[in-house]
């Protein structure tokens, strides 16, 4: 069965893609379709199509909404954002996801600002499962030597990082104590009044105003926010001005306010997130001085 | 009943012949002969696979199916793995527990993947199923250990509890406990998902020691080494081991001691766990190697040569999993030694840095291809390949079902002759006339699903990403491959008409998943009006789809059919497109009507 579109690339039908002439494509459609027993829909295929218009884009519709966003987006439409990695030369580095995707890609790059050299990630690739991608990304960390992701024992300091690239045949200092939940990239965050819990992916942050940035557009833009809460500003969150608080639960289960330790810190000890109503949050103790045992790390 | 003649066979004697034939289709077909046939069936079908639990509700499995005593459900689409489904998507296993708890007290196994499992559904399932015998929770999540000493305490025949990649909330390791004493009958345990706090190591040894039958353990992670040894002498007769974190300092004691509790182990045949293993200890397993069929070693940081010697004593290998740093040598040595390799996955070890990190490309996994004459099932991740490479693999492997090729940056072309891929993944669905699985990628034009829509008939899944240019690219998967069930997508160009044309397809398919295409919302609708049987989800996240003008492409789009209807607990950032959805049908009824042929009524 060849099924050949008949609409694409004007065909063999020659039509031209004015608006009485997608109901004749339309006819041609139902002949040539290979299912004919859908003719009804492929009427209203026609019609969309003729919306469409294939790569000409240049349909004048009754209804100017179908002509002006019907056309086929193509490549040319979007810039480049999904991948910044090098390549061999030769393939397209335009791409064809949409605008919304294109956009989100953008602000995860302006984000990260690649301490760690990785280019900005797509959700969903490279198609590795969030569990051993996770263990990967933090083996690969480690071996590069990065001495902010520890913040954990005073074993991991970078020295012996980079040994382990170096001469991995030799002692290993990382213990079984290491604990696997402080390099989870994927966190759970959970916003009062809302009962459906999110996760957030920790890596493609380098700060806690991207964070802010992503839960504000994880929650706050939800379609199903019942109570319309005020829209507030990503650093709201942060500085307690809203109604809303972030808080952390850290590694030892204590709650603490987001926004006193160093970033690297808060990543190395955090297991989840809650969006606290600002009422409710009274009594979480800001974390002011660092506790004895935590390796010293830079500020950012 | 039927009358009788003297022609025909005995109810009896026809579901004593059943009872022989255990495949779905085969059982399918004969349901499929004559109403009595049809009957008889049903009534002595013992196993059902559900792919998609929201294709039919359990009521409708129940009514057919009233005697079964083991159930399989899926859930979450594939790319769920991947964090492309917020949470909140659905997948509950609640209410077929709910159903299920009436109708079928006797139930024995139950398996799911992809499902969200609360504990309030594993009390019920430890409440309702005394003779429960097997669970599996692939991939689930929901649920905490609270819920797992439910299934402990209640479940005396259990045999097998399996949580394979799971995500377990932690509450308490002593779960373990909740065995009784006097349970004895654990074949087969795999908690390797769980977390630090989640497994009583005490509670384990003692249940370990107390059950002979045991054959299949894998730890968690946080089991540490030097325990293995004393798990192992509990259970010298292990098939199947997972071990914990494989990496300490090097005492001689320990290793000793290791060493001889796996010799001890004379039938083990599959090894892994292995996480951030150290060379060190490595050699500790050399005396059971030659007998492993089965060994996963993807959560391993040793590198060659350590990693190359280790594979190569493994002459019996089936299937091995291993992360990248087995490099191109370590492959064609692999290619040498394993000469019964069936399937072969090699994972990234570092899959975001820019460059990279490990001399893995494509010709490891051709020497693969040539050496292993077994070989049928290939996961592969490499930042190359090119078409010359694959020509030559479909050329040695013509046996290949399962082929799934990852180069890490998104449409890379082939890097000798800077061209896409296509003629390569051609030659692939050419030469393999079996295959079921593919997943394509790199730089890929609409030629290479001409390709797959001429040769990939039993093609059954396939996953593209960054891969097309018009809707042709589709039309040719959707319009030739005839077994296909599950396909998947994203950032692929592809649009409204090709879906549209080949919108019968769909009822033939178990799922179809696009997400980052170019569907219209006002596609999406038609499909869902015109299509009662399928249930056409679309996902956003920002809101409404309704907000944006109807030719806009949606986010998400999942589409499955379904014999009951529209599901009723789509979260709020899921819409089902159905006869009710349009609300811009006003719009759409005027420009069908001016054709003469209004489809804006209802059939």
């Amino acid at each position: 069965m060849e099924g050949r579109l008949v609409l694409l690339g004007g065909g063999s039908s020659g039509v031209s893609t004015t608006e009485s002439a997608v109901l004749s494509k339309v006819e041609v459609v139902s002949e040539a379709c290979s299912y004919p027993a859908e003719s009804e829909l492929e009427l209203g295929l026609g019609l969309s199509l003729g919306g469409g218009g294939g790569s000409t884009g240049n349909t004048k519709a009754a209804n100017s909404s179908w002509g002006e966003c019907g056309r086929i987006l193509t490549a040319k439409d979007f810039p480049s954002v999904v991948s910044h990695r090098t390549n061999n030369g030769g393939s397209s580095s335009v791409a064809v996801s949409g605008t919304k995707r294109a956009a989100e890609t953008e602000s995860v790059s302006h984000d990260s600002g690649s301490p760690t050299g990785v280019s900005s990630q797509v959700v969903g690739w490279p198609p590795i499962r969030a569990y051993r991608m996770n263990s990967l990304v933090n083996q690969a960390k480690a071996q590069r030597g990065d001495e902010l992701e520890s913040g954990i024992g005073e074993k991991d300091k970078p020295k012996d990082a980079l040994k382990k690239k170096l001469d991995y045949n030799g002692k290993q200092t990382s213990s079984a104590t290491v604990n696997e939940k402080a390099y989870l990239g994927f966190v759970k965050v959970n916003m009062d009044g809302i009962p459906i819990g999110r996760k957030v992916d920790l890596n493609a942050h380098s700060s806690y105003e991207g964070l802010a940035q992503a839960l504000e557009d994880m929650f706050l833009r939800s379609a199903n926010s019942a109570e319309k809460e005020p829209l507030t500003m990503a650093s709201k969150l942060l500085d307690g001005s809203s109604e809303f608080v972030l808080t952390y639960e850290d590694k030892e289960g204590d709650w603490m306010l987001v926004g006193d330790v160093p970033w690297r810190m808060f990543v190395g000890s955090v297991r989840r997130l809650r969006i606290m109503r600002t009422s409710e949050a009274n009594g979480l103790a800001p974390r002011f001085n660092e506790s004895n045992d935590r390796q010293r790390s830079k500020p950012i | 009943m039927q009358k009788k003649t003297m022609y025909s066979f005995p109810d009896e004697v026809l579901e004593h012949v059943c009872s022989f034939i255990q495949s779905d289709k085969d059982r399918n077909s004969v349901s499929v002969v004559c109403k009595s046939w049809y009957e008889i069936e049903r009534w002595c079908r013992r196993k059902v696979f559900v792919g998609n639990c929201y294709a039919i509700s359990p009521r409708m499995v129940i009514k057919r199916f009233p005697e079964i005593r083991s159930i399989e459900l899926k859930g979450k689409p594939h790319f769920a793995d991947f964090n492309l489904v917020p949470d909140g998507w659905g997948g509950y296993v609640l209410p077929w527990v709910v159903e299920m708890a009436a109708a079928y007290p006797w139930l024995e196994e139950i398996r799911l993947k992809r499902m969200v499992v609360t504990d309030q559904s594993l009390e019920l399932v430890a409440k309702s199923f005394k003779n429960l015998e097997v669970l599996v929770l692939f991939s689930c999540e929901g649920f905490s250990t609270d819920g797992l000493a439910a299934i402990a305490a209640s479940c005396r025949n259990l045999r097998e509890l399996d949580l394979r990649d799971s995500e377990v909330d932690d509450l308490s390791g002593h779960w373990l406990n909740h065995f009784p004493e006097t349970y004895t009958s654990l074949v087969s345990l795999n908690i390797s998902c769980l977390g630090s706090d989640e497994v009583s190591f005490s509670a384990l040894e003692c249940l370990v020691g107390r059950c002979p039958n045991l054959r299949t353990l894998l730890l968690n992670r946080e089991v540490p080494l030097d325990k293995i040894a004393n798990i192992l002498r509990h259970a010298p007769q292990l098939v199947e081991f997972g071990t914990g974190i494989y990496a300490a300092e090097l005492h001689p004691d320990v290793f000793s001691n290791l060493a001889g509790a796996f010799s001890s182990c004379k039938e083990l045949r599959s090894l892994s766990g292995f996480w951030d293993a150290v060379p060190a200890y490595i050699p500790a397993i050399y005396s059971v190697c030659s007998g492993l069929t089965s060994l996963n070693l993807s959560y391993a940081t040793i590198q060659n040569p350590d990693l190359t010697k280790l594979v190569s004593h493994c002459r019996s290998l089936q299937r091995l999993l291993v992360l990248d740093y087995i490099e191109d040598d370590g492959l064609e040595a692999l290619a040498s030694s394993c000469k019964y390799l069936q399937e072969l996955r090699v994972f990234p070890s570092d899959p975001l840095g820019a460059e990279p990190n490990v001399s893995l490309t494509e010709q490891g996994l051709v020497a693969v291809s040539l050496g292993c004459p077994r070989l049928h099932s290939v996961l592969y991740f490499c930042r190359q390949m090119c078409n010359a490479a694959l020509v030559t693999i479909a050329q040695n492997r013509p046996n290949l079902t399962r082929f799934r090729l990852c180069i890490l940056d998104p449409k890379m072309a082939d890097y000798q002759t800077l061209m896409p891929l296509d003629v390569g993944f051609g030659a692939i669905v050419e030469q393999c006339k079996d295959l079921r699985r593919l997943s394509l990628s790199g730089l890929l034009t609409d030629r290479v699903f001409e390709f797959i829509g001429r040769y990939g008939k039993k093609l059954e899944m396939l996953s593209l990403a960054f891969a097309g240019e018009t809707d042709m690219g589709l039309h040719h998967v959707l319009s030739g491959c005839e077994s296909l069930q599950k396909l998947e997508i994203m950032d692929c160009p592809f649009g409204d008409k090709a879906l549209l044309a080949n919108a019968a397809k769909l009822e033939t398919m178990r799922s179809l998943w696009m997400s980052s295409c170019l569907v219209s919302l006002g596609a999406c609708k038609i499909l869902g009006q015109k299509m009662p049987r399928l249930n056409v989800e679309v996902m956003d996240e920002k809101g409404p789809p309704d907000s944006r003008p109807e030719s806009h492409p949606v986010a998400k789009l999942y589409i499955y059919r379904s014999v009951s209807g529209p599901r009723l607990d789509t979260p709020p950032f899921v819409w089902t497109m159905d006869e009710d959805s349009s609300s811009d049908r006003s719009s759409i009824a005027i420009r069908f009507s001016r054709g003469g042929r209004a489809i804006g009524k209802t059939e």
